[in-house]
């Protein structure tokens, strides 16, 4: 026991300030795009998820978007501003001279029943276990999920919402739609990843669903192939109106 | 005899003319005289092509470092199985089965994979109807009868956040008699859609193969695509891709060590633990933006380079990694109520771990010698050369000390290499792909081998990729560590393996 104590001394504590002091990301994060107007003359390749629509100006979907290391389009460098997470889908996608979008925080009405205490059930339909590890850290110390009240259960009975992860293969379509109707409403739904959201990888591949859009209703979409842990608590705190 | 096939090392290619054909009967003896003889079987698959099926073997000796492959056509709908005498095969025989349409004759466990129609339209190894939907998990699982006997069957949706699967266990009260593991949720179609590839989508798709072991299985594509395209990838390179397998191996050793003390209600271990594998992917995310390391790896080299600043910063984390990691894990076995929960739990005989053909931890936990890094060496490691940590009891006590003793070398070899990388370009351009190959290609990802094979046709276009995942030879050995043990064992077991379902799903 003098050891555990003493140890815990030595390693200090540990669970990040953020939100009440900004957080330090790598210098390599490839975050918020910035574009640039596509005049249609510079040597550009096509992004191969579609992500990129040179059409009027130019234009970019976070949704579709893999954030490649070597991005082929010309027109689209990254930030690392974080912030990614939004609350309807058509506020993906980016435009050079259009405004930026956050998640909204919840209505009056769910804020009351979960702005202070929110439980996820967490369904990986086909995820690779990066989108559902980099969740996970959330509810270690060094984040610690838990002081804002957020917290993944394991029965769906006993959750305010759904969290997916994954394109939705064809195999885990029910069970991700039955562990839905298990969590008793109001509900909301999380789609975490571009999987989630479109299909990431997968889009249009036949064994998958392209994500959950059209599936079940969005509150949350958290962009990123994985999302950084920071963009995930990032849309939570917003949602649940702890930053704005 | 071995000598039928044909010779190859680790990241090599050769022309699909030199790989000799054998008669289906003397490709199987072969098969069976080389796996007696101390080869095992990294890749087993067939061309779905309609009537006749070819088939196509690799085999690797580990003690010389050797490989070889062998080919052959099954006529008809019904390949005889060397499951019985040969249970390494189990799957891979299933998986043919699954994939061609091909009844294997005389399997003792002959039951789908993944739950998806054969790519053969209209052969179906089971004769299962057209119209019938394939329900995923819907199959005759193993049952043992008798007074007092219970079933728990658990999944697809676990209670923790982690990747779908079904469990059906046989109990006797609290003691289980056996486990059955049914899987082919996270059925992706990876293998089916690389057919005619590659494309620009191609290295995404891998990277995600298993997203935990991102850069496990993306080297073995590159290693395919640069042997194809005669490539040579630059050294400086080959270090920055060393440091980045090892810090994923480092990050994933980590972060099982703390579940496996938060299994055993062992809070500091598991708090320390948890935080520190965050620490190491933000290592990774310094080298490439990316916490899994999305985009380290590209054919020829790698995407990103590391300066002499980002060096030094790499080096200041891994000393404060290695002096936190020291701590929780001496702390967690200095503690005996801990140990005495892990050790005999579990256990895994050497002599079961061979006859499945277990890989990675897992394997050398059983006393096994195997390794790519030391038996195939690939890139960096032809270099330099990582001790070999093994257990003997095979037990989670075991598997969690080997975990510890290679995250050690993992730290030694990141340190060494962060101070000795070679100057020079980190990337060359790729060439277009060798037509009418095979390439094979082996690297020691965190689970142990991942194995990537690769035909191309006359336009130097894949006709088929192979992908074999370390889960694929482990999981049944999961099933066989639960024999006799408690079912509330289930939990620090299946931590000890940390196999992946989208991996073996594919």
């Amino acid at each position: 026991m003098i050891r555990a104590i003493l140890s815990r001394i030595r390693q200090g504590h540990r669970t990040m300030p953020y939100p009440n002091e900004p957080l330090a990301m790598p210098e390599r994060l490839r975050g918020y795009p910035r574009l640039t107007l596509a005049s249609g003359n510079e040597m550009s390749g096509d992004c191969p998820y579609g992500a990129y629509d040179p059409a009027a100006g130019g234009s970019l979907d976070l949704g579709r978007c893999l954030f490649c290391a070597d991005c082929p389009v010309a027109a689209v460098s990254f930030t690392t501003d974080f912030q990614l997470a939004v609350s309807r889908r058509d506020e993906l996608i980016v435009r050079p001279d259009a405004g930026r979008y956050h998640a909204e925080r919840l209505s009056a009405q769910l804020l009351k029943l979960f702005g202070r205490s929110l439980k996820f059930r967490e369904v990986s339909a086909g995820g690779c276990n990066a989108c559902e590890a980099d969740t996970n850290v959330l509810s270690t110390i060094g984040w610690d999920l838990g002081r804002f009240g957020i917290q993944f259960v394991a029965s769906p009975r006993h959750a305010d919402g759904l969290w997916v992860t994954g394109p939705v293969t064809h195999n885990m379509r029910q069970a991700l739609l039955d562990t839905y109707a298990a969590i008793p409403a109001p509900k909301i739904v999380v789609a975490c990843g571009a999987c989630a959201i479109g299909g990431g990888p997968f889009r249009g591949e036949p064994e998958q669903s392209d994500g959950i859009d059209g599936l079940l209703p969005v509150d949350l979409y958290i962009p990123g192939c994985p999302p950084h842990p920071a963009t995930i608590l990032e849309g939570l705190l917003r949602l649940i109106g702890r930053i704005s | 005899m071995i000598a039928a096939a044909h010779s190859m090392y680790n990241g090599s290619s050769a022309p699909v003319s030199a790989i000799p054909e054998l008669p289906l009967d003397r490709f199987l003896e072969t098969i069976m005289d080389a796996t007696g003889h101390g080869w095992r079987v990294i890749a087993y698959f067939g061309l779905p092509r309609g009537v006749a099926t070819p088939l196509y073997c690799l085999l690797a000796e580990d003690a010389e470092g050797r490989l070889a492959a062998m080919r052959t056509v099954c006529e008809g709908d019904c390949l005889p199985s060397l499951t019985p005498a040969c249970p390494q095969l189990h799957l891979f025989e299933r998986e043919i089965a699954e994939q061609c349409g091909l009844a294997i004759e005389g399997h003792p466990w002959f039951k789908p994979v993944r739950f998806h129609r054969s790519w053969v339209p209209g052969r179906d190894a089971w004769q299962r109807p057209a119209d019938d939907p394939l329900t995923v998990g819907v199959m005759e699982f193993f049952q043992v009868a008798g007074d007092e006997v219970h079933e728990v069957a658990v999944g697809p949706v676990h209670a923790g956040i982690i990747e779908p699967g079904h469990f059906r266990f046989q109990c006797h009260g609290e003691e289980v008699f056996h486990l059955e593991i049914s899987l082919g949720f996270q059925h992706r179609g990876i293998e089916r859609r690389l057919i005619g590839g590659p494309d620009l989508k191609t290295l995404r798709q891998m990277e995600v193969v298993a997203g935990d072991t991102t850069i496990g299985h993306a080297l073995a594509h590159c290693m395919l695509m640069e042997t194809l395209g005669q490539v040579k990838v630059p050294p400086r390179a080959q270090v920055l891709r060393g440091i980045a397998l090892e810090l994923e191996r480092l990050a994933n050793h980590t972060g099982d060590i703390g579940a496996i003390a938060g299994d055993t209600g062992y809070l500091p271990t598991a708090s320390f633990c948890g935080r520190i594998r965050g620490d190491i992917l933000n290592m990774t995310a310094v080298l490439c933006g990316s916490r899994f390391g999305r985009g380290v790896v590209t054919p020829g080299g790698t995407v990103f380079d590391l300066d002499a600043a980002r060096c030094d910063d790499l080096l200041k984390r891994l000393q404060a990694v290695r002096r936190d990691l020291t701590d929780a894990v001496e702390l967690m076995r200095s503690t005996p109520s801990v140990m005495a929960r892990l050790e005999g739990t579990g256990t895994v005989s050497r002599e079961v771990a061979l006859e499945l053909g277990l890989v990675g931890p897992a394997a050398r936990a059983s006393g096994l010698k195997r390794d790519v890094r030391v038996d195939h060496p690939f890139g960096i490691y032809r270099m330099t050369h990582l001790p070999l940590a093994t257990g003997f009891h095979g037990d989670v006590c075991a598997r969690a000390a080997v975990r510890w003793q290679e995250a050690e070398k993992s730290l030694d070899f990141v340190e060494e290499q962060l101070q000795q990388i070679p100057t020079g370009g980190h990337r060359t351009d790729s060439c277009p792909l060798a037509a009418n190959q095979l390439a094979v290609a082996l690297t020691e990802g965190w689970r142990g081998e991942v194995c990537h094979v690769v035909l191309t046709d006359d336009q130097g276009r894949f006709v088929r990729y192979k992908i074999v995942d370390p889960s694929f030879h482990n999981w049944q050995g999961l099933a066989m560590a639960l024999r006799g043990q408690q079912i509330s064992d289930f939990p620090l077991c299946n931590k000890s393996f940390n196999l992946s379902y989208c991996g073996s799903d594919l």
